[in-house]
C-alpha cells in the first residue's frame, strides 16, 4: 500500500507539473493583462500536434522538440499580434466570448490540416523503458525526465521573476500597471512577449506529453478548465501561487481517484464505496476549489480580492 | 399511433404538415457515425465500409441510393437530435450507425419511434437483445457482452485467477466486464471505472504494477485503447497478459504500433479470415483509403450488404414494411465473415474468435486469428426478447 | 424611449416565432418547428443569464448547471410515475432555487474573475455528480418514456403544441423579467453594478439583491432545461457541460447584455448560424467562431450595439 501510494504521488506531482507549464503561462498573462485567455487550453494542444508534425518530418523528437518550442513562440507572437493585442482594453465579457471564438477557429483549423484521428509521436530511445523503484514496482523514465524538466522549468521561472530586471518589470506590472507604463516602459512590448512566452511554455507541455498521451483534437479542452482551477486556487497572477496549486490539483485528482475507494470501503459497503468513489473522485478538485475559494476568495497566493 | 382528443386534430388539421410521399425510385440511408474527437477513427472505418459496399453494388437493391452522413460527435444528445433530423427532415428510409452503446441508447426511440428502421453496425446493448427488443431494429455487429465473453472464456482456459478489470464508466463498459465475468469464475483483484474520455492511466497502471494480477483484461475503445496500450508498454507491464476487446484492433493499431504486438482481443472477424467475400473486401478497403479495415467496416458492409438483399427480396418495394422486415430477418446475403444469421432479437448468431496483434511484412498492423472460440454463438438475452 | 425600442425587438421576434408554423406548413418542413422549439429554449435560458450577467455584472460560467437541474427534474418525476408538466415545472425551479442560494451564497463572496471560475467550479461538481449517478444513465443519459402531458392530456407529443407552450413560457418570462428590472429591485441591482459602494452608502447591501438575482435566474433557466428535455425526449449531462455555459454567455453578448430581447436574439441568433452553417460545410464551428472573434474585434455590444450604431448614423446625417 506504501509502495503504490508512492507511485501515485509521482503520478499526481507529474500531472501536477504538467499543468503548472500550462497554468504558468495563463496566470502571468491573467494577472499582468487582466486578460481571460480561453484559448490558452489550444496552445498546449497546437504544441502537441506541431510536435507530432516535426517528429514525422525529422524523424528525430529532440530535433522535432527543438523546432517545436520556438514556432510557439512565433505562434504566440502572431497570435498576439493578430487578435489578442485589440482585446486588451476590452471587458473580460467581450475577451471571453473572442477567445472562445478562437477555440472554435483553431480546433476546427487543427482537424482541417491534421485529421480528426489521433496522432502520436514515438517516444525517444534515450528515455523509453522504466526503472525500478521499490519491490516489483516500475516507473517510466519519460515520466520521470517530465517531471524533472517541470520542476528545472519551476525553478527558471521563479529566479527569472525574482532576479532579473524583467522579473522585476512582470511584478510591477501585475501589482500596477499604468504606474510601470507611467515609468517608460514599453508595455506593449511587455505584454507581447509575456504572451509568447506563455504560448511557449504551453505548447512546450502539449509537445512533452505527446509521447504519451496521443495527441487528439480534444485534449486542450480538458486541460483548460484545470488550468483555471489552479491559477485560481493559487491566486491569479501568481507563479508561486500556480506552482502550489498545480500540485495540490495534480496530487487530490490522482490521489482521489485511486484512494477515494479504497478509503470510503473501510467506511462502508464495497460496492457502495465505489460507486460513491466514482461520484466523488472528478469532483474532488472542484470542491476542494470552491473550499478554499470559501476560506479565501483571492486564492492561496492572491494579493486582492479587487 | 398516439392518442389525440377530437378538439386538438381538428386545431391541428388547420396547420396540418403531410410528408410528401417517397419517391418510390431511390431509397435513402442516413448514416449515424462518430466523426470527430479521439474516436472518430472508428466510425470513419463505418462510414467507409458502408460507402465502399454501396459503391461496389452501385446502389441498394438495384435501386439508386442516397447517403446522408451525420457525425454524432459522441454525444448522445447532439445524436438525438439529428436522428430526429434524419427521419423528420430528410425523410431517410434506414438509419445505420451508431459506433458507441450510449449514442444508441439516445437514437434509439426518435428511429423506431418514428417506424424507420434502425441498423447498427456496431454497439449492440443488451436491453435491445433483451426485453427491450424492437420489432424495427437490427444489429449486424454482435451484442456488446459477446467478445468480452470470448476473452472470459480464453482467462478461464488459461486457469487465470487473479484478473484485473478495467472499463470507462459507461453502459459499454459495464457490458463488458459483466460479459467477461460471465464466462470467468476465477479470482478480480479489482474492477475499476474510469471516465470516458480518459486519456491518462498512469494512476490505473500504478495500481496493476502494485497487485501484479496474472492478466488484465480491458475495454477501451479509440484513443483510449491508444494510450492505454501505449503507456502499458512504458511502464514495463508488458510481462502482466493484456487482454482486451476493443482496445487493439484496425482502429488503434496505427497508434499503438510496436506497442500492441502480441496483445490479445476477442473478435467475430479479422482480416486474414479464411472467406474470400472478404479478403477481396479488405483488398478493396485498402486500396481506397490505405489502412487496414478493422471489425467497424466489416459490419458496416455487411449492413449494407444486408439492406441492398431485403430491398432485392421486396423488388423494390417499401411501402409494406413487414415484408421488407421479414426480408431483413432473412438475412440473405454472403457476410463477410462467412455464417451469418439473426437470432429472434434481430442480433446476430456467428462465431467468435481470439486475435492477436501481428506486424505485416509491408509494415502495416493488423490482428490476426489465432483460434476460434465459441462456434455459432447466440447472445444469453435473446430468451428475454417477445419476438419470434 | 430606449426600452420601447426593445420592446420593439421582443415584439418583432415573438412575432416572428408565431410565424414560423405557417411556414412550416409552407416549405413542407416540418423540422422547423423542432429547431423554432430549441431556439425558444435557449431564448428563455439566455434571458435567465442576462438577469445575472447584464443588470448584475455578475458572470456565471456556470449556468448550465440550471438547463441540467430542469432536465433531471422531469426525468427524476417521471421515474416516480409524475408526468404532469406544470408539476415537473414546479420541482425545476424549486431544486434550482436550492441549487442557486446554496452556491451563490458562496459564489457572491467572490468578485470579477474568481466569480467566473467558482460559478464554473459548481456547475462542474453538478455535472460530475449526473455523470456519475448511474441510476439515471450517468454519462449516457437516458430516453424519457414519453413527453410531459398538460393536464392529463399528451398534447405535448406534437410538436406544435409544445412550440406554443415554449413560446408562451418565453413571452410570459419577458414580462415577468421586463417587471423585475424595471422595479426598485432591479434598479438596485444596476446600481450595484455601477457602484457597489455608493449603494452600500446609501444604505442598501448589494449581496442580498445580487442573491435573490442570481436564484431567480437559476429558476428561469431551469425552465428551459424542463422544455428542453420535452423536446429531445433526452436528458443526459451533456446538457450541463461547461461548453453550454460558454454557449449561453455567447448568446446573451451576441445579442448585447442587459436587455433581455437581445438575449433573445442573441439565441435566436447563434442558433440560426449553426444551422445554416453547418448545412455548408463540416467545418461550420471554424466560422462560427470567426464570426465571435469578428463581432467582437468590429462590433462590440453584440448585434444592438450595431443596430445603435447605425441608428446614430442614421440620425446624425439628417
Amino acid at each position: 500500500m506504501t509502495n503504490l501510494f508512492l507511485l501515485q504521488l509521482l503520478n499526481g506531482a507529474q500531472l501536477g507539473v504538467l499543468l503548472f507549464l500550462i497554468a504558468a503561462g495563463l496566470t502571468l498573462i491573467f494577472g499582468i493583462m487582466d486578460f481571460i485567455n480561453l484559448a490558452h487550453g489550444v496552445l498546449y494542444m497546437v504544441g502537441a500536434y506541431v510536435m507530432a508534425s516535426f517528429a514525422m518530418l525529422t524523424g528525430s523528437f529532440w530535433l522535432a522538440l527543438g523546432l517545436t518550442v520556438p514556432a510557439m513562440l512565433i505562434c504566440g507572437l502572431l497570435l498576439e499580434f493578430t487578435v489578442f493585442r485589440a482585446l486588451y482594453a476590452r471587458s473580460h465579457l467581450d475577451q471571453v466570448l473572442a477567445t472562445f471564438g478562437l477555440v472554435l477557429v483553431i480546433s476546427e483549423g487543427v482537424k482541417i490540416l491534421w485529421g480528426s484521428a489521433p496522432l502520436t509521436v514515438p517516444m525517444p530511445d534515450l528515455l523509453s523503458g522504466s526503472v525500478g523503484l521499490i519491490g516489483p514496482l516500475k516507473y517510466p523514465v519519460y515520466r520521470l525526465a517530465i517531471l524533472v524538466v517541470g520542476l528545472a522549468s519551476a525553478l527558471g521561472l521563479y529566479v527569472l521573476i525574482t532576479q532579473t530586471r524583467i522579473g522585476m518589470l512582470l511584478r510591477a506590472g501585475a501589482s500596477n500597471r499604468e504606474m510601470v507604463s507611467a515609468l517608460g516602459v514599453n508595455v506593449g512590448r511587455l505584454f507581447a512577449m509575456v504572451f509568447a512566452f506563455g504560448a511557449m511554455l504551453a505548447g512546450f507541455a502539449g509537445a512533452i506529453v505527446a509521447p504519451i498521451l496521443s495527441v487528439d483534437t480534444g485534449m486542450g479542452e480538458s486541460v483548460l478548465i484545470l488550468a483555471f482551477v489552479v491559477i485560481v486556487i493559487g491566486g491569479i497572477g501568481s507563479i508561486r501561487g500556480a506552482f502550489m496549486g498545480a500540485l495540490l490539483v495534480g496530487v487530490v485528482d490522482t490521489m482521489g481517484r485511486s484512494f477515494g475507494p479504497i478509503v470510503l470501503r473501510m467506511i462502508m459497503e464495497p460496492a457502495a464505496a465505489g460507486q460513491l468513489g466514482r461520484t466523488l473522485a472528478p469532483m474532488l478538485v472542484y470542491i476542494l476549489m470552491a473550499a478554499i475559494l470559501f476560506a479565501r476568495p483571492a486564492g492561496l497566493f492572491g494579493r486582492r480580492a479587487e | 399511433m398516439k392518442r389525440m382528443s377530437f378538439v386538438i386534430a381538428a386545431l391541428l388539421a388547420s396547420t396540418s404538415i403531410s410528408a410528401l410521399p417517397a419517391l418510390a425510385e431511390g431509397v435513402k440511408v442516413g448514416l449515424m457515425f462518430t466523426l470527430s474527437g479521439p474516436a472518430a477513427a472508428l466510425g470513419e472505418q463505418g462510414r467507409n465500409g458502408f460507402q465502399l459496399a454501396v459503391a461496389q453494388m452501385g446502389g441498394l437493391g438495384g435501386m439508386p441510393a442516397e447517403v446522408v452522413v451525420v457525425d454524432d460527435e459522441q454525444k448522445p444528445d447532439v445524436a438525438a437530435n439529428k436522428a430526429r433530423e434524419l427521419v423528420e427532415r430528410d425523410n431517410v428510409d434506414f438509419v445505420v450507425g451508431p459506433i458507441f452503446s450510449n449514442i444508441l441508447m439516445a437514437i434509439h426511440k426518435p428511429v423506431t419511434d418514428a417506424g424507420k428502421f434502425l441498423i447498427s453496425p456496431n454497439a449492440g446493448t443488451s436491453n435491445f437483445a433483451g426485453a427491450d427488443c424492437n420489432p424495427n431494429f437490427f444489429v449486424t455487429s454482435y451484442q456488446n457482452d459477446q467478445s468480452h465473453q470470448v476473452m472470459g472464456a480464453y482467462a478461464q482456459s488459461q486457469g487465470f485467477q487473479n484478473v484485473f478489470l478495467m472499463a470507462p464508466n459507461y453502459q459499454a463498459g459495464k457490458d463488458s466486464l459483466n460479459g467477461f465475468k460471465r464466462s470467468y469464475t476465477g479470482g478480480v483483484v479489482a474492477e475499476v471505472f474510469t471516465p470516458l474520455g480518459q486519456l491518462d492511466f498512469s494512476a490505473e497502471l500504478a495500481q496493476i504494477a502494485a497487485y501484479q494480477p496474472d492478466a488484465v483484461f480491458t475495454f477501451m475503445p479509440g484513443g483510449m485503447g491508444v494510450n492505454l496500450v501505449k503507456q502499458y508498454r512504458q511502464a514495463g507491464l508488458e510481462n502482466i497478459p493484456f487482454l482486451s476487446a476493443f482496445t487493439v484492433d484496425e482502429s488503434t493499431l496505427p497508434g499503438q504500433k510496436d506497442a500492441a504486438l502480441g496483445f490479445l482481443a476477442g473478435a467475430n472477424w479479422a482480416p486474414d479470415i479464411d472467406v474470400p467475400e472478404s479478403k477481396a473486401f479488405v483488398a478493396a478497403y485498402e486500396a481506397a483509403y490505405g489502412a487496414v479495415p478493422g471489425s467497424y467496416a466489416m459490419q458496416a458492409y455487411d449492413a449494407a450488404q444486408l439492406i441492398d438483399s431485403a430491398l432485392r427480396k421486396v423488388g423494390g418495394d417499401m411501402s409494406n414494411a413487414d415484408a421488407l422486415r421479414s426480408a431483413l430477418e432473412a438475412a440473405e446475403f454472403k457476410s463477410l465473415r462467412g455464417k451469418f444469421a439473426f437470432g429472434n432479437n434481430h442480433y446476430p448468431i456467428q462465431n467468435f474468435y481470439l486475435t492477436q496483434a501481428i506486424k505485416r511484412d509491408d509494415g502495416k498492423y493488423q490482428t490476426s486469428i489465432v483460434q476460434t472460440i465459441f462456434e455459432d454463438y447466440q447472445d444469453t438475452y435473446a430468451a428475454d426478447c417477445k419476438m419470434k | 424611449m430606449r426600452l420601447m425600442g426593445r420592446d420593439l425587438v421582443a415584439l418583432l421576434l415573438f412575432a416572428g416565432f408565431a410565424a414560423v408554423p405557417l411556414l412550416a406548413n409552407l416549405l413542407q418542413d416540418p423540422f422547423l418547428l423542432v429547431i423554432a422549439t430549441r431556439m425558444l429554449a435557449f431564448a428563455i435560458a439566455a434571458m435567465g443569464l442576462d438577469l445575472v450577467l447584464g443588470y448584475g455584472a455578475l458572470v456565471s460560467f456556470g449556468h448550465a448547471a440550471y438547463l441540467g437541474i430542469g432536465a433531471y427534474a422531469v426525468t427524476i418525476l417521471m421515474r416516480l410515475g409524475v408526468y404532469d408538466i406544470g408539476l415537473h415545472l414546479l420541482a425545476g425551479i424549486a431544486a434550482a432555487v436550492v441549487f442557486a442560494v446554496g452556491t451563490g451564497a458562496v459564489s457572491l463572496r467572490t468578485r470579477g474573475v474568481y466569480f467566473i471560475m467558482i460559478t464554473l467550479a459548481f456547475s462542474q461538481m453538478a455535472y460530475f455528480f449526473f455523470v456519475s449517478f448511474s441510476a439515471l444513465g450517468g454519462d449516457d443519459g437516458a430516453s424519457l418514456p414519453q413527453r410531459s402531458t398538460l393536464f392529463g392530456h399528451d398534447l405535448l407529443e406534437n410538436d406544435l403544441w409544445l412550440f406554443w407552450l415554449a413560446l408562451g413560457l418565453l413571452i410570459g418570462l419577458f414580462l415577468v423579467c421586463r417587471a423585475i428590472v424595471g422595479s426598485r429591485f432591479g434598479r438596485v441591482l444596476c446600481g450595484a453594478r455601477e457602484n457597489p459602494q455608493r449603494m452600500q452608502a446609501i444604505g442598501f447591501v448589494p449581496f442580498g439583491y445580487q442573491l435573490t438575482a442570481y436564484v431567480i435566474s437559476g429558476a428561469i433557466t431551469s425552465i428551459a432545461g424542463v422544455l428542453l428535455a420535452n423536446q429531445a425526449e433526452f436528458v443526459s449531462p451533456a446538457l450541463m457541460n461547461w461548453h453550454r455555459s460558454g454557449e449561453l454567455i455567447v448568446m446573451v453578448v451576441l445579442g448585447g447584455i442587459g436587455t433581455l430581447s437581445g438575449a433573445i436574439a442573441g439565441a435566436v441568433l447563434a442558433l440560426l448560424l449553426e444551422e445554416t452553417l453547418a448545412g455548408f460545410t463540416q467545418y461550420w464551428k471554424l466560422w462560427f467562431g470567426l464570426f465571435l472573434v469578428g463581432i467582437v474585434l468590429f462590433a462590440p455590444g453584440g448585434v444592438q450595439g450595431l443596430v445603435a450604431r447605425i441608428k446614430l448614423q442614421i440620425g446624425s446625417r439628417r
